[in-house]
């Protein structure tokens, strides 16, 4: 898919995803050894977006089965249309039960969930497994099976193999560890925050309409929120929000009024705002 | 394995995975599989790729990546020798390292990390007692001194005015630290080019925190051992309260001994030992708080301090090349140690006309100014590397305060090895007072146990 690590970057570049080294590497050795990309990270540093914009530059269908708790194999794998069946069975034809049990177990009765649906035909995929720590230990044991030999059995259908195998990213904040088994059929990639000059082309990617200095400005007052001990620190996806508030009101620098008046942007807990209204010396709010 | 570097590749790669695996990292054939697939994907020009594709391919977990750098470091070094360009000199170095932090141009931090072990870092001449010191280094370049220079440069060049500017000061203080990391990681980097690579990758990397050397120790890993003080300080109250015990177990009172057997009709059953008054014992401790050598003199402080309990009296003093007590301070530190060294430099007059340390003026003030504070029951610690910065180290000073006080003990954070090279005036001070190495705070809390008095 990728000719080098160079390409990897600039071909995502393309799509609006700025990648750091560590992440254009990882993503050119998950497509060279055809193995999954595990990402970690806190939230909203890229990670659902990573696989997005894998997905784009590939010209690949983006398959995705979002996590949570209580996500089991009908809403991973597959699951029989009942409803569908039920209906085939009372509009009975003329035929004994085991030709109508044969027939409503085909296809035409199967619901694919994503993890099916990415090993199934011939069309490039990238599958995206996102907040894989939301879904409960079991489905690790479901992941693991389908990730070691992209094939699914169905018992009344046979087995399913991938003719061709899509690009698998897991996404994980790590609110849990996942499984060494697991972890061990993926690469690793953490993304942290970005370095300064990263973040500065992501703003301005994202918000081209904030004036250089301006972002400059922004991504340092982000980088001093991370430096101090916070209950939650601002990830990129603040950084953008916070940069498109500025423009909206159209500051045009920082001064102590502006940042105070946009701190819950970038601060989720009220205590952090406080804390950091101290320590930026901005007057009692 | 196929690369285009071929054999010596494979044994690299084979020797890195365990060194990783002695470290702790579980790694299978499997990634080891991959980790080979890896390099000859990425090739070997590269080097920050390959450090990103094998611990893509090698590690699991984030957890993993603080000890995997070094090794990789090690395994993969960035250059073998010396740097492209040697040092013109010390000024000329940190004229470059200022504009390199001003600029926050990391790729040339790197290099100059470089230049500076090489220019700095070298102590010793004969094969086995030389090697490169990242403190020496350090010590040597004061880059903490270059504070004030690139604050101005910054905000010279319009780099930060206005709202942001009151952001600029810890920004720097971040990037010193960064370039402080990046001396170490070079200089751990020729000394295992020295020594063979996978005896120090045994030991050279991440030690447990009550291992680590002082002198080496990150701001992270300073914050760590912080968090020992107090289980240290319970520990160490309790032998010391045995040492108590077995000291005050002296003799029989004869005279107790016998009123007491009255009531078995004159036989003594029962020895009645002769109590010691409990006097407890004073201590001063004298801190020297400059630069590197501070980590060091925080901990001792604080571990002291958590100590009290057991004298009666405590008194401490920091200096760098001025004296100025500090007990106040540390009492009331103890709820935030972090900040300890902040307010001891906010607080205190340490220095004169100039930032770096100088022992014999400092111990000098100190027999002046606070000479009462010693007397025959008091033991006194000095902490410290004895590095004069080739001023007078004040002999006089020293012997004075040895023959007022009970005992003076010297703890010293630097490798015996490296006394007397360079500017150490240890082995001067050594003769008068007796003086330990003291580069961990296992080592640390051995001496407190062994050397306090009870
Ligand atoms: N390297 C990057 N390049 C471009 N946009 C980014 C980058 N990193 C983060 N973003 C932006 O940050 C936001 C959050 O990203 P997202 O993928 O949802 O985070 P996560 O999945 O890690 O929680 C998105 O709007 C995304 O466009
Ligand atoms: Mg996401």
């Amino acid at each position: 898919m990728f000719t080098s690590v160079d390409d990897v970057s600039a071909r995502l570049a393309e799509t609006g995803y700025l990648a750091s080294p560590a992440v254009a590497t990882t993503v050119f050795l998950a497509d060279r050894l055809g193995k999954p990309l595990l990402v970690e990270g806190p939230a909203g540093v890229g990670k659902t977006e990573l696989a997005k914009a894998v997905a784009e530059v590939a010209e690949a269908r983006l398959v995705r089965l979002q996590c949570y708790e209580g996500v089991d194999e009908s809403r991973a794998l597959y699951e029989w249309n009942h409803a569908k069946q039920l209906l085939r069975i009372s509009a009975g034809r003329d035929e004994t039960w085991d030709e109508t049990r044969t027939d409503i177990f085909s296809e035409e009765f199967l619901l694919t969930r994503p993890l099916l649906t990415a090993i199934r035909g011939d069309d490039p995929k990238v599958l995206l497994i996102d907040e894989t720590d939301k879904a409960d230990v079991e489905v690790e044991g479901l992941l693991l099976e389908v990730l070691s030999d992209f094939q699914v059995t169905v018992p009344e259908l046979g087995t399913i193999s991938a003719t061709r195998r899509p690009f698998v990213v897991l996404t994980s904040n790590a609110s849990r560890e996942l499984s060494e088994a697991l972890r061990r059929r993926c690469l690793f990639l953490h993304i942290g925050f970005p370095d300064e000059e990263l973040e500065r082309r992501i703003v301005r990617l994202k918000v081209p309409g904030l004036d250089e200095a301006l972002t400059r400005s922004v991504v340092r007052v982000v980088g001093a929120l991370r430096a101090m001990d916070l209950r939650k620190l601002p990830s990129v996806a603040e950084t953008i929000d916070w940069a498109r508030t500025l423009l909206a009101l159209g500051a045009g620098t920082l001064d102590e009024t502006v940042v105070r008046d946009t701190l819950g942007v970038l601060l989720k807990h009220q205590d952090d705002v406080l804390k950091a209204a101290a320590k930026l010396d901005l007057d009692a709010l | 394995m196929t690369t285009p570097a071929g054999a010596g590749v494979t044994e690299r790669l084979t020797s890195f995975v365990a060194a990783l695996r002695a470290h702790g990292v579980r790694i299978g054939t499997g990634e080891t599989v991959d980790a080979a697939q890896a390099v000859e994907a990425l090739g070997l020009a590269d080097r920050e790729l390959l450090r990103e594709g094998l611990a893509a391919t090698l590690l699991h977990g984030p957890g993993q990546r603080t000890v995997f750098d070094p090794v990789f470091d090690l395994y993969f070094p960035r250059g073998v020798g010396g740097p492209e360009q040697r040092t013109a000199g010390r000024e000329d170095l940190r004229h470059r390292l200022a504009d390199a932090l001003t600029a926050d141009d990391r790729a040339m931090l790197a290099r100059l990390a470089v230049e500076a072990v090489d220019g700095f870092g070298g102590y010793g001449s004969s094969p086995g007692s030389d090697g490169w010191s990242s403190y020496q280094t350090l010590e040597r370049l004061r880059p903490q001194t270059l504070f004030a220079r690139v604050r101005d440069n910054v905000r010279g060049q319009g780099g930060s005015s206005g709202f942001t500017d009151r952001l600029l000061e810890d920004e720097i203080r971040r990037r010193i630290d960064a370039f402080r990391a990046l001396v170490a990681a070079e200089a751990r980097r020729r000394v295992a080019e020295r020594r063979g690579r996978d005896e120090i990758a045994r030991r050279a990397v991440a030690p447990t925190a009550d291992r680590l050397d002082f002198l080496f120790a990150g701001k992270a890993q300073l914050a760590e051992l912080r968090r020992t003080v107090s289980p240290l300080a319970r520990k160490l109250a309790t032998r010391l309260a045995a040492r108590r015990r077995r000291a005050s177990r002296g003799s029989i009172d004869l005279r107790r001994t016998l009123r007491g057997s009255l009531s078995t009709g004159g036989v003594p059953m029962r020895p009645v030992l002769r109590r010691r008054r409990p006097v407890r014992p004073e201590l001063v401790l004298l801190c020297d708080v400059s630069g590197s050598v501070s980590g060091f003199s925080d901990f001792t402080m604080l571990l002291v301090q958590a100590l009290h309990d057991q004298f009666s009296k405590v008194r401490v003093f920091a200096f760098v090349n001025r004296i100025d007590e500090v007990t106040q301070l540390l009492e009331h530190g103890t709820a935030d140690p972090e900040g300890l060294g902040a307010r001891i430099e906010a607080e205190a007059t340490l220095t004169g006309y100039h930032g770096s340390s100088d022992y014999g003026m400092a111990l000098g003030e100190f027999a002046e100014r606070y000479g009462d504070a010693v007397g025959p029951r008091t033991t006194v610690f000095v902490l410290g590397d004895a590095r004069t910065n080739m001023n007078d180290p004040n002999l006089p000073a020293v012997r004075q305060i040895a023959g007022q006080a009970r005992r003076v003990y010297w703890l010293n954070p630097e490798q015996r090895s490296r006394w007397g090279t360079g500017d150490s005036a240890a082995p001067d001070y050594a003769e008068l007072v007796e003086m330990h190495e003291c580069r961990t705070a296992r080592q640390l809390s051995a001496l407190v146990a062994r050397l306090l008095p009870v």
